[in-house]
Parts: C-alpha cells; sequence; structure tokens
C-alpha cells in the first residue's frame, strides 16, 4: 500500500517546483497582455465600491450609531434597532406594505399580462397600441400622481363624475381606510404596466409559430392555447417579473407620500415612507438606517431568489 | 529610472501642497477671518429670485450692513429649514453659519449638538432685554444656554372670506368668536352650495397635528405637560376629546368640512383663493399669500382670533448657528441677525420702502420685542400701513387677551401621531374618540419619554 504512495510523491513535489520557477514570469506575462482590460475592470470596480458598496456598508454602520453629523457618530449597539421593533408603526409600515405588494401583484401581474396577450393578437396598429400602453411610463411621477389625484377627488374628481352618471354611489376614494391602499395600487399599475407589457409581448414574440400552429391542428381553443403553449412557454419571464415586482413594489413611496401622506388613520404608511420619516423628518438616522438594513436584507432574499433562477436558466 | 524618481518626487510634493493648501483652507475656515481682519459668514434666508422685490431688498440690505460694518462680509444663501437637506449639508460641510428654523425645530436641533450656543454673546445685543422671552425659551437647551434668536412670530386664528360672509347672511365685522358659533357660521357658507365648504382643516404631513394642538389649546387644554421633570401627554382630556367631537360634528352630522379630506396648507389656501371657502384656521400671514398666488384683493379676508377664550398656538421662526462656527462667526452672525430683524431703529425705513412696492404693511403679525422698541416699531406700522386694517380689528381685539403658547418638544413627531386624529374624524363616521385618544396619548408619551 505504501509504494503508490511514494510513487506520486515525486510527481506531486515536481509540479508546484515547475509552477514557482514558470508563475511568475507568466503571470506578468498575463497581465502586460491584459493591462487595458484590468485598468477598465479596475475602474468599474472603484466606482462601484464608491457609489454602491460603501454607502451599503456606511448605512448598516449607521444603523449600529447615534448619528447627528454634529459631533462624531457613538456606538448604541442594538439600540437603534430595539427603538424600531418598538415602534408601534414599523409593524404597520410593513404590513401595509406586504398588502401593497400582494394588491400590487394581482393588479400588475395579471393586468400586463393580459394587455400583452391582447395586444399580440393585433395585426394592425400593433406599434401605435404598444406606444400607448408605455404611455404612462414616460410621464414623470409627479405629474400622474397630480392626474389620479383629480381623477379620485371627491368632489369635481373623475371617477366619481362617472360613477355619479351611472346613478352609483360616490367613493372616498383616498380618504377611506379601506379603500385608499387600493387606490394608490391602481395608480402605480397605471403608471408601471408599459415596462413589464413590453417585456411579456417581447417574451410572448419567442414563441415559436409552429406550437401555435400545432395546437390549432389539434383543435385546441384559444383558452386551451394560452393555458397549454403561452403559459409554459413564458412560465420563466413571468417568473421573473414576479420576483422583479415583488422587489419594487415593496420600495413603495412617491404614491402615498403625495396622494395620501400615509393616511388616512396610518392606513397606508408605508417601510420606505416611515424611512422618509425617520431620516428627514424626524432627522434620525441611526433609526432610519437600522430600518433600511432590514428593508435590505429582506429585499435581499428575493434578489437571492432571483439570481438562483436566473443563474440556473443560463 | 532617474526620470521615475523625479516623477515620484513631483507626484510627492504635489500631494503634499495640496495637504498643506488644504490645512490652510481649513484653518482660515475654522475662524472665518481673513488676513485683512474681516469675516466672512454665510447665511441663509435670501428671499429667491422669483420674488424679485424682496429678492432686491435682501441685497440692498446686505449692501448697507457692509457699509455700517466693514469687518463682516454676508455670504448669502436662498431656502431655509429643510429638514431633507439639513444633515446632508452639515455633515458635507456646507450647512450655512446662521440658518433659519421654525420654532418646531430648536429644541430637537439643540438636542443632538446641531445648533452652538450663542449665550455669552448675546449680552451686549442692542434690544436683547426687549425680546419678549417666551421666544427665547424656545432657543433655551435643557443645560439653559441660548442657540438662537427669533426673527418672526405669529399666532393663529381664523382667516374667514368676507364676500363669503355677507352672501351668507353673516356680518362680516363680527366674525365667530366661539366654536360653536364657528359650525353655525360654516353651516350658513356650505349652505349657498356650489361646493362651498363652510369651514376645512388639514390633515396630512405633519400639519393636521399641528392645527389639533390649536384646537386643544383653544379648548382650554394641553397637548402636553411637564410633571415632577418628565414630560407626558395631555391631550386625552376634555379638551382633546371636545375638540375631536367637534371637527367629527361638522364634517359628519352638518356636512360642512367638504367631502374631500387629507388636505394640508397648499390645498385650503386654493380654497380659499378659489372663493370657495369660508373660513380656516391660520396666521394673518396667510392672506398675502393667497392675495398674492390667487390675484386676489386685501378687501376680500379678514382674520378673527382664535374662537374661544383660552389660548391660541403661536409659532414662528429664527435663526440658529453652525455648531462649528467659529466665535468670530458666531458674534458677527449676532450683529447681522440683530441689525436685519430686530432692530426698531430701520423699521420705519423698511416700511417705507416697502409700501411704495405694494408689499404689504399693517397685518396683524405679533412682535418679537416689547417696551419702547415695540412702540417705536408699531408707529412705523400704523404709518404705512397699506393693508385693510379694519378687517383685522377682531384679531387684533381679541388675541392680545389670548394666552399665547408654543409648540410642544418634539413637535414634528408628536404631530404625526396627532395627523391620525385628525385624519379619523374627518375619514370615520364612527370614529371612536375614546380610543383614539387613548391610542394616541400612549404613542405620544413614547416620543416625549425622549425628551431631555
Amino acid at each position: 500500500m505504501a509504494a503508490p504512495t511514494l510513487a506520486r510523491a515525486p510527481q506531486r513535489t515536481a509540479k508546484p517546483q515547475k509552477h514557482s520557477v514558470d508563475h511568475p514570469s507568466r503571470l506578468r506575462r498575463r497581465i502586460r497582455e491584459n493591462l487595458t482590460a484590468y485598468a477598465f475592470l479596475g475602474a468599474g470596480l472603484i466606482c462601484f465600491a464608491l457609489f454602491s458598496w460603501y454607502p451599503i456598508v456606511r448605512g448598516i454602520l449607521l444603523g449600529f450609531q447615534q448619528v447627528t453629523f454634529a459631533r462624531p457618530s457613538t456606538w448604541v449597539g442594538w439600540e437603534n434597532y430595539q427603538r424600531l421593533f418598538d415602534d408601534p408603526l414599523f409593524a404597520t409600515a410593513w404590513k401595509n406594505t406586504g398588502y401593497f405588494t400582494l394588491l400590487a401583484l394581482v393588479f400588475g401581474f395579471v393586468a400586463p399580462f393580459a394587455t400583452a396577450v391582447v395586444l399580440n393578437e393585433f395585426r394592425h396598429a400593433r406599434s401605435y397600441l404598444r406606444m400607448t400602453v408605455y404611455l404612462p411610463v414616460m410621464l414623470p411621477p409627479i405629474v400622474t400622481m397630480l392626474l389620479w389625484r383629480w381623477f379620485y377627488d371627491p368632489g369635481p374628481g373623475l371617477f366619481n363624475n362617472v360613477l355619479e352618471m351611472f346613478h352609483l354611489p360616490a367613493q372616498q376614494w383616498l380618504e377611506s381606510e379601506n379603500l385608499a391602499m387600493v387606490s394608490l395600487v391602481l395608480v402605480s399599475t397605471w403608471a408601471n404596466m408599459g415596462t413589464t407589457t413590453l417585456i411579456y409581448l417581447a417574451a410572448l414574440g419567442s414563441i415559436p409559430g409552429e406550437l401555435y400552429e400545432a395546437a390549432e391542428l389539434d383543435g385546441a381553443s384559444i383558452r386551451q392555447r394560452l393555458w397549454h403553449v403561452t403559459i409554459p412557454q413564458t412560465r420563466f419571464i413571468l417568473m421573473i417579473t414576479l420576483l422583479l415586482q415583488i422587489i419594487g413594489t415593496m420600495q413603495v413611496f412617491v404614491e402615498p407620500y403625495v396622494l395620501t401622506g400615509g393616511g388616512p388613520n396610518d392606513a397606508t404608511v408605508t417601510v420606505l415612507l416611515l424611512l422618509y420619516r425617520y431620516a428627514f423628518v424626524y432627522n434620525d438616522f441611526g433609526m432610519a438606517s437600522a430600518m433600511s438594513t432590514v428593508l435590505f436584507i429582506v429585499l435581499g432574499l428575493f434578489a437571492a431568489v432571483y439570481l438562483r433562477l436566473t443563474r440556473s436558466k443560463g | 529610472m532617474a526620470g521615475i524618481q523625479s516623477r515620484r518626487r513631483l507626484i510627492a510634493a504635489g500631494i503634499a501642497c495640496a495637504l498643506s493648501a488644504g490645512l490652510v483652507a481649513c484653518s482660515s475656515e475654522t475662524t472665518g477671518v481673513g488676513k485683512d481682519g474681516v469675516v466672512t459668514i454665510t447665511v441663509n434666508g435670501m428671499p429667491p429670485k422669483t420674488q424679485p422685490v424682496d429678492h432686491k431688498y435682501f441685497v440692498e440690505d446686505i449692501k448697507a450692513f457692509e457699509k455700517a460694518h466693514p469687518k463682516i462680509r454676508i455670504d448669502a444663501r436662498e431656502g431655509q429649514m429643510d429638514p431633507k437637506t439639513f444633515s446632508a449639508k452639515l455633515a458635507g460641510g456646507q450647512l450655512e453659519d446662521v440658518y433659519y428654523v421654525y420654532f418646531t425645530d430648536p429644541s430637537g436641533l439643540i438636542q443632538r449638538g446641531q445648533g452652538a450656543d450663542i449665550s455669552k454673546y448675546v449680552k451686549d445685543m442692542p434690544y436683547y432685554d426687549q425680546i419678549k422671552k417666551d421666544y427665547l425659551k424656545v432657543f433655551t437647551g435643557p443645560d439653559g444656554g441660548l442657540y438662537g434668536l427669533p426673527n418672526g412670530q405669529y399666532s393663529l386664528g381664523l382667516v374667514y372670506n368676507r364676500a363669503l360672509f355677507k352672501k351668507a347672511g353673516l356680518d362680516p365685522d363680527k366674525p365667530p368668536t366661539t366654536w360653536d358659533e364657528v359650525r353655525a357660521a360654516a353651516k350658513k357658507i356650505s349652505a349657498l352650495g356650489d361646493g362651498t365648504v363652510g369651514y376645512a382643516d388639514y390633515s396630512k404631513n405633519n400639519q393636521g397635528g399641528w392645527h389639533y394642538t390649536a384646537w386643544v389649546y383653544s379648548m382650554g387644554g394641553d397637548i402636553a405637560v411637564k410633571e415632577q421633570g418628565r414630560w407626558k401627554a395631555a391631550f386625552n382630556s376634555d379638551a382633546g376629546r371636545k375638540a375631536l367631537q367637534m371637527l367629527h360634528d361638522m364634517r359628519w352630522t352638518d356636512n360642512t368640512m367638504g367631502t374631500r379630506q387629507l388636505l394640508q396648507i397648499e390645498d385650503v389656501q386654493k380654497m380659499m383663493g378659489a372663493g370657495k371657502l369660508g373660513m380656516y384656521m391660520a396666521g394673518p400671514d396667510n392672506i398675502p399669500t393667497i392675495v398674492k398666488q390667487f390675484e386676489r384683493e386685501y378687501e376680500d379676508y379678514g382674520v378673527a382670533g382664535m374662537p374661544n377664550d383660552n389660548a391660541t398656538l403661536g409659532g414662528g421662526s429664527g435663526f440658529m448657528f453652525n455648531p462649528k462656527a467659529s466665535p468670530e462667526k458666531i458674534k458677527a452672525g449676532i450683529e447681522w441677525l440683530q441689525w436685519k430683524y430686530l432692530n426698531p431703529d430701520r423699521t420705519e425705513f423698511e416700511d417705507k420702502r416697502a409700501s411704495s412696492n405694494d408689499v404689504p404693511i399693517g397685518l396683524p403679525l405679533d412682535r418679537l420685542l416689547t417696551g419702547g422698541a415695540a412702540a417705536k416699531q408699531d408707529a412705523a406700522h400704523r404709518t404705512y400701513a397699506n393693508v385693510p386694517q379694519g378687517n383685522y380689528k377682531p384679531f387684533i381685539e381679541r388675541n392680545a387677551q389670548l394666552e399665547q403658547k408654543v409648540e410642544p418638544p418634539n413637535a414634528q413627531q408628536i404631530y404625526t401621531v396627532l395627523d391620525g386624529l385628525m385624519q379619523a374624524v374627518l375619514t370615520k363616521k364612527d370614529a371612536n374618540i375614546d380610543q383614539l385618544l387613548a391610542d394616541a396619548a400612549k404613542k405620544v408619551d413614547g416620543i416625549l419619554a425622549t425628551v431631555k
């Protein structure tokens, strides 16, 4: 049993010796040959480190400090997190954000897919229709919010006037605790569905036509073609947009900030709105950073799933 | 090699130069005193160029000040206290040496060490002993130090539309003096129809909390009280309950507050400017905003004192000092503030200049100064008044009788909670007022526990 081991031993030692002689020069040569590439890579890395990684690390550290910017920050351990979890609005904000995300998925996930399927069937005026669907994305968010504020106005607002035309009771779109969040989701869906619709349209366009032809020859109905061809063929894209949508909608801010200010009765206080209040209303950057770290971790989990999915597909 | 070495030396020398230049710059930044003995201070509060007359006056004032004080240079910036940028400016060394604040801000800023103690520099300041003590209290820290100076003050009353009063059969010269009278007047104004709202109030972005505070004061209550050295919520009381009940009744029983809620100051001013609102709670300084923005006439608007005979909320603004400012800069800053904002010797000149350019003079804004200084200012205001002072008589007569109460500590955080109370009664017909008050008081107790 000992002989083979001894026989292999010189080979093992010989290899590193060869490396130690040849490797440095080869490495130097390789570096020289790729110097330009490394320079580009280095510039990119420096930019990332400076503008992406450093703020993240600094943000996490601030969560453990009392920050005033007037004097050096002091370490307070987990105090900010403790205060955060003691704040009754913290739980409310997460609950509201979860509710918004859920509603946004119901509206924002189904509506663009349905729109894309319908648009895909059109043979004429395709570009025009696509542009029409994408138009709201091009509006600045504040314009969108002000427009919808008028839609929702309980007095001269568009929606209540339409309801009145059909002799239906007027609604307190933003003033009712039950309706406010749904109203915000509608704004968000309208404003953002153009992008998702275009992604779905691209996915639908990549489905081989033969599949539909074969299905048609087999006598499949529209519903069956949708169920057995379209959805399986776009499953991966659907999954990716679902995750991206979760990540995006959990960061909802502009809608509640402009339209409701978190009201009525805290019904639309979201995580980002509360974070904003800590940072820019109360000037408590320690608390705001602690809260952003919690949000970072939660979103990080979804991002990890996203990466895993895209990697496995790749 | 020699070339590389000399290049390295050159780089090293360059870095050394840059560092030393930076140090020199830092040292001059520390004192702010140039070689010629001139102190340069940065100040904000300069009106933007979109307000050409105010901007022009400010620039003129700087020139006049610098002429009178050759050893001080003013580097003026537009803008006032903006919590969104304040910390970033402070962290980045961009915060002005003398910066504008509202009365809600000083307690928090002092607690966080974001203002400089100016106590020892104000002793010889002209008219210092004639500044109202209540307003100096706003800038006094828990250590007894003074951290700023006031420059403007208001107290809340009722701004009302005189034309709508007449149309509704109400006497515009005898506006309501109790909340019951406000309620009755609101009913008559709302009865005019065509979307006219009798009374409107804020309930969003902390402005609801601010107004609820004024409501509670006017009902004879308090938002927070200090007992045995500790602050406690005090609005879960008869006064707090009455205020919410009155708002609830006006909104849901009388339907005199309109259907649209979650309003803030701009929304209500717009309603008033459009001639669709009868009354709202505000300081007299709201009137020029409405007149200018919506091209209305001063004659259309009156201001009444806060209803009931208890108290009104007094707020205002002032200036604090960058904690990193040198003693020389602080001294120069105090000279500027006194000369520009707390100077009865310049009031006549300012009023004369302003009245000739259609800038309102004679609005019933409260006085920062007392005694001889106040008398001097009053005389000038009387001479150059260009707004209908009779319209403000109800405010002037009643306001003097009311106790002026300032905002509670950690006001902005408390107002966030109190916003919820306003929103609840204005958006929920079945709001449980007792439960709302108990929950809000618990939250506010938590906020007040951090006050030193």
